[in-house]
């Protein structure tokens, strides 16, 4: 039941002129269910992730409230709510209030035309990577703004940082897309998934790669979470929110990893392709969890990179061997689609994995030794002769 | 294992380089006229033999007539060890040259002794209260600041 | 055209997740690279030094285990090894062996707090962190076993340890040393070869040997320079000449060397307290002596190797109950001495990490 369908549904109650009231209906109730569901579902994945990352620590994780710990969200949802929310005097309030808000809105429009079962939400959009590049853009004007309204140093350095991470890797991530968009032969969505009669991710594995490092970048986490990282700036862009802005914030935050693993599951994992009599909506959840459970995975395990060196990683590394899976795919097209119709077939696409995974594997290996980083992790220490130990004091 | 030198073999030696700079010796330690004491130190420091390079702490006494500031100093080259000693006399401002332009080790202790024992150094780059806040009264660890409650 | 820039001072401290307890430092950024550096500490100064002036010789004892609250076995050792030098008081080798073990019991666990923040301050969220003080959870069982305290144990007295150690105490630590070096190589194959954490260590606050020495750094500090002296070898105390090991230094005085050394100074623990379990004979475990102990007239200086680096006693007896005064050469304190040529020249994300390669401990530095 999409938007369309609401909205045909509700003007067959109405009066000829009263189709706005429709639209409009239609309308909240869409906004009304996707809202609901993608906080819910942020809700669920704050819980888990604290549990995962407890056990990946040899610890338990949250395991007060309720069975498990499961009412976690509600008990922090509680206590953001009752704080009493902070506004620097000196603060910008506009930029300030906004802030959170044009964090958060970016995660609902792009769930909104995801396909997820027959149809996305919002109806089949013929553009619809184009305009999920877009919006993702726009959360690194909210972090600017959040840091430029606090007026507050440290919240600068963070915001900085931010932003130019952020526009380093939208490019990486954009042209991994087009790989993608060349083997579909179509912007829309519904027809990216429809076309993978063999998961892109098996196609085009660098494509795969680079796009969730990209993701990680955007989404500011580790091994890119810079940003915010504790350890350095105390807080970095979110140093001046408290309350329920600060808990907007934390709300975007999370559900960025749910909206890039969607978003991942239906570029490259096939969407909600998979074997029936199980849903197609089934298939999408297991795939997007996996993908979800990686991204936690990593941000349990791995250290931080420092700014520099994330942009010489971006435009260093991922930025060439982004270009160069865009050609390689291009050409493979090229080569393998049907002359008049520009379709292929499932066999075509096995073809092509079989030549883009030693593709894949050889480049990652050559930019490896050649970004010139090998460093050696033990060199051999001969002792200063500035100390003697065993000399016998005569 | 260190060995500790001896005292007047070392005041001899101090002597013969810097006349009348030693002025007493006792054990493995040595007392040095305070005005003598940076040159007595690069001695220590650059003669090839003795090779003191590495200041281990600088302490203060307060023995009430006098403050008392020791120096131990250690050759890790040669695995040796020596305390060298001044006394400064007078209790309103007392001061001392500074040894850092021979060791970089004493910065920081020589702020510390100035700060907790009210002894100043001369020369010192940075002479500031360093544990203790600037405008605090008195210097604590003197036998005469007295305490709050007993 | 020239683009107008100003340097920007910020404080770091003395609340904030990685400076190691309250300490502060003004640091002076153009842009992000650092230019200057001002540390401001003295937000746990307690006056010990002043506090034991009242305190009978053998009360001190609690009051040097709250120095470095992560290693008070060795700040207890430093001080009754000075006690026993001025005294002359005798120690019965039983004591000394279990001296022993127990000081390297307490620079594994001090390693493991060290290293675990280390990583955190790397962005491994807590993960390393947990796992270090899962180990250091079993040291301080051991610990617990011996003296009845975890942290501010209090173990040592002038003329020995102050009781000997209950019967399962021998087969927990064949099982600590048996399980620990497993342990080790498991945390080594996840970090020391890491990609993320070479990029952030390597060549990353590198100091000179002579630069070492000049500023009296010792510990870690100093063996990561190459410069090879430990007190435990150049001027062996307690049965430290008796046991077999190395002593590791790193190449080149960065960060990375810094953590190595510690990492394998714990492998080297290791093996001491496998020597001493197979050496100790039984026997009594503390010289008798009167209630009060009064030292003759006098002073005496004496240094053991803390986990930190070397830390020193220097006590001045006037015949009393209670020194005349008493100094405390903190290793923390003096390796801070070269903390602004450390960072100068790094960004703000390497200021948090050689902070915490250099490993102070606020307790130490403060006193």
């Amino acid at each position: 039941m999409d938007f369309g369908g609401l909205h045909r549904l509700f003007t067959d109650f109405l009066p000829a002129g009263w189709e706005w009231i429709a639209f409009a209906v239609a309308g909240f109730l869409l906004s009304f269910a996707v809202i609901n569901v993608m906080i819910g579902l942020t809700a669920v994945y704050t819980w888990f992730e604290r549990r995962a990352l407890g056990r990946f620590q040899t610890r338990l994780g949250p395991n007060r409230w309720g069975p498990f710990g499961l009412f976690q969200p509600l008990a922090d949802v509680l206590k953001l709510i009752t704080k009493e929310d902070v506004i620097p005097a000196v603060a910008d309030k506009i930029a300030f209030t906004l802030a959170p808000i044009v964090l958060l809105v970016p995660g609902f429009l792009v769930v909104a035309v995801l396909p997820v079962g027959a149809e996305s939400f919002l109806g089949e959009l013929n553009v619809g990577i184009l305009f999920v590049i877009g919006v993702t853009g726009v959360s690194t004007l909210a972090i600017f703004m959040g840091a430029w309204g606090s007026r507050n140093k440290y919240a600068m350095f963070g915001a900085l940082r931010a932003v130019a991470m952020l526009i380093s890797y939208e490019v990486p991530m954009a042209l991994a897309l087009t790989g993608v968009v060349i083997t579909a032969g179509s912007l829309a969505l519904l027809d990216i998934v429809t076309e993978q009669a063999v998961p892109f991710a098996l196609v085009q594995p660098l494509g795969f790669i680079i796009f969730v490092t990209a993701a990680l970048a955007e989404m500011n986490r580790t091994p890119f979470d810079l940003v915010e990282g504790e350890s350095e700036l105390a807080g970095g862009y979110i140093t001046e929110f408290s309350g329920m802005k600060f808990g907007i914030f934390q709300l975007a935050e999370f559900m960025a990893p749910i909206v890039m693993s969607a978003l991942a599951t239906v570029l490259f994992l096939a969407g909600t392709k998979g074997w029936a009599p199980v849903p197609g909506l089934v298939w999408f959840a297991l795939k997007a969890f996996l993908v979800l459970f990686f991204l936690l995975w990593v941000r349990a395990t791995w250290p931080r990179l420092r700014i520099d060196q994330v942009m010489a990683f971006a435009w260093k590394g991922l930025l060439p061997l982004a270009l160069l899976n865009m050609f390689m795919v291009a050409l493979q097209v090229q080569l393998l689609q049907d002359p008049t119709t520009g379709e292929l077939t499932s066999g075509d696409l096995w073809r092509m994995a079989a030549f883009n995974w030693p593709l894949a594997i050889g480049s990652i290996v050559v930019a490896a030794n050649v970004l010139g980083q090998r460093r050696i992790s033990r060199r051999p220490a001969a002792p200063s002769p500035l100390a003697n130990m065993t000399a016998e004091g005569d | 294992m260190t060995r500790a030198l001896d005292g007047e073999e070392v005041a001899r030696r101090i002597n013969e380089a810097h006349p009348g700079a030693a002025s007493e010796w006792e054990g493995g330690d040595v007392w040095v006229e305070p005005e003598a004491l940076p040159a007595v130190a690069a001695f220590l420091k650059e003669t090839p033999d003795l090779d003191f390079a590495f200041l281990v702490s600088i302490s203060a006494v307060d023995y009430v007539e006098y403050f008392e500031l020791v120096y131990h100093l250690l050759s890790m080259r040669l695995n040796r060890n020596v305390t060298i000693k001044t006394r400064c006399y007078g209790r309103d401002e007392p001061s001392v040259p500074s040894v850092v332009g021979v060791w970089r080790g004493a910065e920081l202790q020589e702020r510390e002794v100035w700060d907790l024992m009210g002894v100043k150094f001369e020369g010192h780059p940075n002479m500031k209260r360093i544990l203790l806040w600037e405008d605090f009264p008195g210097h604590p660890l003197r036998k005469d600041f007295l305490r709050s409650a007993h | 055209m020239t683009i107008q820039t100003e340097p920007i001072t910020i404080n770091l401290g003395p609340q904030h997740p990685s400076t190691h307890g309250v300490f502060r430092i003004r640091v002076t950024f153009d842009g992000e690279v650092v230019i200057d550096v001002e540390p401001v500490f003295g937000y746990l100064h307690r006056g010990t030094e002043k506090l034991a002036e009242e305190r009978t010789y053998t009360q001190i004892v609690t009051l040097t285990d709250r120095l470095d609250y992560t290693s008070s076995m060795t700040n207890n050792l430093a001080y009754v090894r000075t006690v026993e030098k001025l005294g002359s008081i005798p120690v019965p080798e039983r004591a000394m062996y279990m001296r022993v073990i127990a000081s390297e019991l307490q620079r594994i666990a001090s390693h493991l707090v060290s290293t675990g923040f280390f990583l955190q301050e790397l962005g491994v969220f807590v993960t390393l962190l947990m796992y270090c003080f899962r180990e250091r959870e079993r040291v301080l069982d051991l610990f617990e076993m011996l003296c009845g305290a975890r942290v501010t144990v209090s173990y040592m007295r002038p003329g020995g340890v102050f009781q000997d150690a209950p019967e399962d105490f021998w087969p927990a630590l064949d099982t600590f040393v048996r399980d620990m070096p497993g342990y080790i190589d498991d945390l080594e194959g996840l970090i020391s070869d890491n990609e993320i954490v070479l990029a952030r260590t390597r060549d990353i606050g590198v100091l000179t040997p002579e630069l070492a020495i000049d500023s009296s750094a010792s510990g870690p500090v100093l063996r990561g320079s190459s410069v090879q002296w430990d007190l435990r070898k150049a001027a062996s105390y307690e049965v430290y000449d008796r046991v077999a090991f190395d002593v590791p230094i790193g190449s080149s005085g960065d960060s990375y060397d810094r953590y190595i050394v510690r990492i394998q100074e714990m492998r080297q623990s290791i093996s001491i307290i496998q020597q001493c379990i197979d050496q100790i004979e039984p026997g009594p475990v503390r010289t008798e002596g009167p209630f009060f102990v009064r030292p003759p007239a006098g002073d005496a200086y004496s240094s053991v190797e803390a986990p930190r680096g070397e830390l020193g006693f220097y006590i001045v007896s006037d015949g009393g109950i209670s020194p005349y005064r008493c100094k405390i050469r903190s290793p923390s304190y003096i390796n801070l001495t070269s903390l602004k040529d450390l960072v100068v020249g790094w960004k703000l994300a390497d200021l948090v990490v050689i902070f915490g390669s250099v490993d102070v401990n606020m307790g130490e530095v403060d006193r």
